[in-house]
């Protein structure tokens, strides 16, 4: 990027000459410099789970949360800036509320997916603005059953199984593509969807992190909600205990040598 | 993308029904309308009845209404007059629960915010000359307090231990008054529910705008629950042998 | 509410819906007039909003037509973005929005059915005021008040297809030899998942009733 991006990397409304937005590509740096999210679409509801690292250890635990709700049955996940996704989450409430407010139905994944798409892809046409420098996961259950939606700074947006975001997205997608998602529950993908977490977590670099998960599914009656303690603990031990297994394969290995 | 806006050209074109000049007028008449409410604080919450018809004028119009509906966990909200009013202020509440709820600040909208919410909303529309043409009672249990309360079109609010909207105020609240005020907190289940069929026995009886087919509600402290429409026994028998006019 | 202006054309009408399992049957009559006078004794009031989505206008013509104007509008686009047709509840809520909105300015009293893959068949009724009420059947228009004890006692649940298309027909009838502002002739739609089968009954061929 140092070389070709010199002159046509400060501002979306100029291509380079071999027809590339640096700008949108460094947006997309900002998403990949921060914690995972994920996002597991099984058959009887969608997971998502964030790596929230700390930044501090003043920090109240809960706070600054990385996956909030829209609209009662919809949740979102984001890798990236918390401040633009704060931006974001309040346009998917706009959208939302707008779209019940004139059909009298809840709004559907793919037309929220595409509306979000199109307001990103905005903010990639003007030289006064910024792209977003946040990937948004959007995990709902709409009236044609569960639904996960990944949003790029770019605008582009794709429906998923499973997709991943942040740091860890190379770790966590391996380990997605694993996983017989179509399978699969929504109490089963919770534990998965920690264990990938914290499989995607690099200790070395982020020692504090905080495991957001939440899911939408008949045993939350549709609405998204964070997983009530008791499951949210369960998974944490599964993760941990998964982590430990790999370490000590991993001495095993070494012992052989 | 921008939300889809209904409009109707030649409505905002075309000569409006009042003149530009003197008052600007909203108000309408309602249309479709429901009857009566009543309710009243018991030993374990609230009770509240009303009956399932929307009339049409004089026209028992639609039979199957469902003029009671819960507010969020703890509030029971009921309603009288306008039905397309009354609509507009469910989805009204709808978006602003959701609001609540996309907050996720462990917050729940208690029944005394909804009931000053309702009045704010039926205030500034009273204000705007343009009311929801409706009389409502919010009832529940915000923290363990019983909270029992009314607003009307004009955006009137008064709190008491028994409310009847309507025909209800002259006909069941001095049943109300009699029975239920100063024993709030002793009466049972099985003697509220007596007291609420009696009431709602007499409006049938004599509210030409009633139907004999109507839903009870409670909100506890295991929180709201509206029944299935039932009928109450009603008497006749005794008319067989009046004849006559009585001279 | 508004109220006619002089001149202004009137659908003082008998409209129609009834629900069985896998569609509806909609029905009218199709007279017009302006005060006494029929200005057209062969109105078309059941109107096509989408492919399985109909409507019943009663009140101003002009208003019903500009209303179900917009929302057959509304309904294409939705049609488009969504990349399938649009549930009858979502065609009956933008009904509802506008006469709710407008309330003042329209005399407009609607009945939406049809047939989509969401809910099956149904029918909504939007009076007035601009509520919105779901029925298993829905009478409306000026003609409706004579015929409402009729209906309500030969109305059952579970009527075949061909049994509905009898019980509007009937009652359409009945409610134009009563109602002076309704008349003509009767028209029939009946709404499957699959097509649209309109029925016509010449005005000289109504079914038999008591004229004494």
């Amino acid at each position: 990027m140092t070389s070709i991006g010199t002159g046509y990397d400060l501002s979306v409304s100029t291509y380079s000459p071999d027809g590339r937005v640096f700008q949108v590509e460094y947006a997309q740096k900002a998403v990949d410099n921060s914690g995972t999210a994920v996002g597991l679409r099984v058959k009887d509801g969608v997971v998502l789970a964030v790596e929230k690292i700390k930044h501090s250890r003043l920090l109240v635990p809960h706070a600054n949360r990385r996956i909030m709700t829209a609209s009662k049955h919809i949740g979102v996940a984001t890798a990236g800036w918390i401040s633009d996704t704060r931006h974001l989450v309040k346009r998917v409430r706009d959208e939302a509320r707008d779209y019940r407010s004139t059909y009298k139905v809840e709004i559907p994944a793919k037309i929220i997916a595409e509306r979000m798409g199109m307001y990103a892809q905005a903010y990639t046409l003007y030289s006064a603005v910024r792209p977003f420098g946040v990937s948004t996961i959007i995990g709902t259950v709409d009236a044609d059953g569960p639904q996960l939606y990944m949003i790029e700074p770019s605008g582009q947006y794709v429906g998923y199984r499973g997709c991943a975001a942040g740091k860890g997205k190379q770790v966590a997608k391996t380990e997605i593509e694993k996983l017989n998602l179509d399978q699969m529950t929504a109490r089963e993908a919770i534990k998965e969807a920690a264990r990938i977490i914290y499989a995607a977590h690099d200790d070395s670099k982020d020692k504090l992190f905080e495991l957001e998960l939440s899911w939408v599914c008949a045993e939350s009656n549709g609405l998204h909600v964070h997983v009530p303690q008791d499951l949210f603990d369960e998974a944490i031990q599964h993760a941990e205990r998964s982590l430990n297994d790999d370490d000590d394969d991993d001495e095993m290995e070494g012992d052989d040598e | 993308m921008d939300p889809i806006e209904i409009r109707l050209p030649h409505t905002i074109q075309r000569p409006k029904a009042t003149p530009n000049y003197g008052p600007r007028t909203h108000t309408t008449r309602p249309i479709v309308t429901g009857t009566s409410v009543i309710a009243f604080k018991y030993k374990d919450g609230i009770m509240m009845a009303a009956d399932c018809l929307a009339s049409y004028g004089s026209l028992a119009r639609f039979r199957n209404e469902k003029r009671l509906m819960a507010v969020g966990e703890t509030t029971l909200l009921g309603v009288s007059g306008d039905m397309s009013d009354f609509q507009h202020m469910q989805h009204t509440l709808e978006s602003i629960l959701t609001q609540e709820y996309d907050m996720d600040d462990g917050q729940k909208l208690g029944t005394k915010s909804v009931y000053k919410c309702i009045s704010n909303i039926m205030y500034n529309r009273r204000t705007k000359v343009d009311p929801l043409w409706n009389s409502y009672v919010i009832g529940g249990l915000d923290n363990g307090e019983k909270i029992l309360g009314y607003v009307d079109l004009y955006g009137t609010t008064y709190q008491s231990a028994t409310i009847a909207t309507g025909f209800g105020g002259h006909l069941a609240q001095p049943i109300l008054r009699r029975r239920v005020e100063g024993r709030e907190d002793e009466l049972s289940e099985e003697e509220a529910v007596q007291i609420l069929d009696e009431c709602m026995r007499v409006l049938f009886y004599r509210d030409a705008r009633s139907l004999n087919k109507l839903r009870r509600a409670k909100v506890t402290a295991q929180g709201v629950e509206i029944s299935e429409p039932y009928m109450l026994e009603t008497n006749w028998s005794f008319a067989e042998s009046i004849t006559g006019y009585g001279s | 509410m508004a109220s006619l202006r002089p001149g202004e054309a009137n659908l003082g009408t008998t409209i129609m819906a009834v629900e069985f399992d896998g569609g509806v049957v909609v029905g009218a009559d199709s007279r017009t007039t302006t005060g006494a006078y029929i200005a057209n004794r062969v109105t078309d009031k059941l109107t096509k909003v989408h492919d399985l989505i109909y409507c019943c206008r009663s009140g101003s013509a002009a208003d019903t037509q500009a209303i179900a104007d917009v929302v057959k509008y509304h309904l294409e686009l939705y049609a488009a973005q969504h990349n399938e047709p649009p549930t009858v509840k979502v065609a009956a809520s933008l009904f509802q929005e506008i006469c709710y909105q407008n309330k003042n300015n329209l005399s407009a009293g609607i009945i939406v059915a049809g047939w989509d893959a969401r809910d099956g068949a149904s029918v909504y009724e939007i009076p007035l005021g601009g509520s919105i009420h779901r029925q298993t059947f829905a009478i409306g228009g000026s003609g409706s008040t004579y015929i409402y004890g009729y209906c309500d006692k030969v109305f059952r649940d579970g009527m075949t297809k061909e049994q509905c298309v009898e019980f509007v027909k009937n009652s359409v009838s009945l409610a134009m030899t009563r109602d002076g502002s309704s008349g003509g002739v009767v028209r029939l739609a009946v709404i499957t998942k699959d097509n649209v089968e309109r029925i016509f009954v010449p005005g000289d061929m109504l079914p038999e009733q008591y004229l004494g």
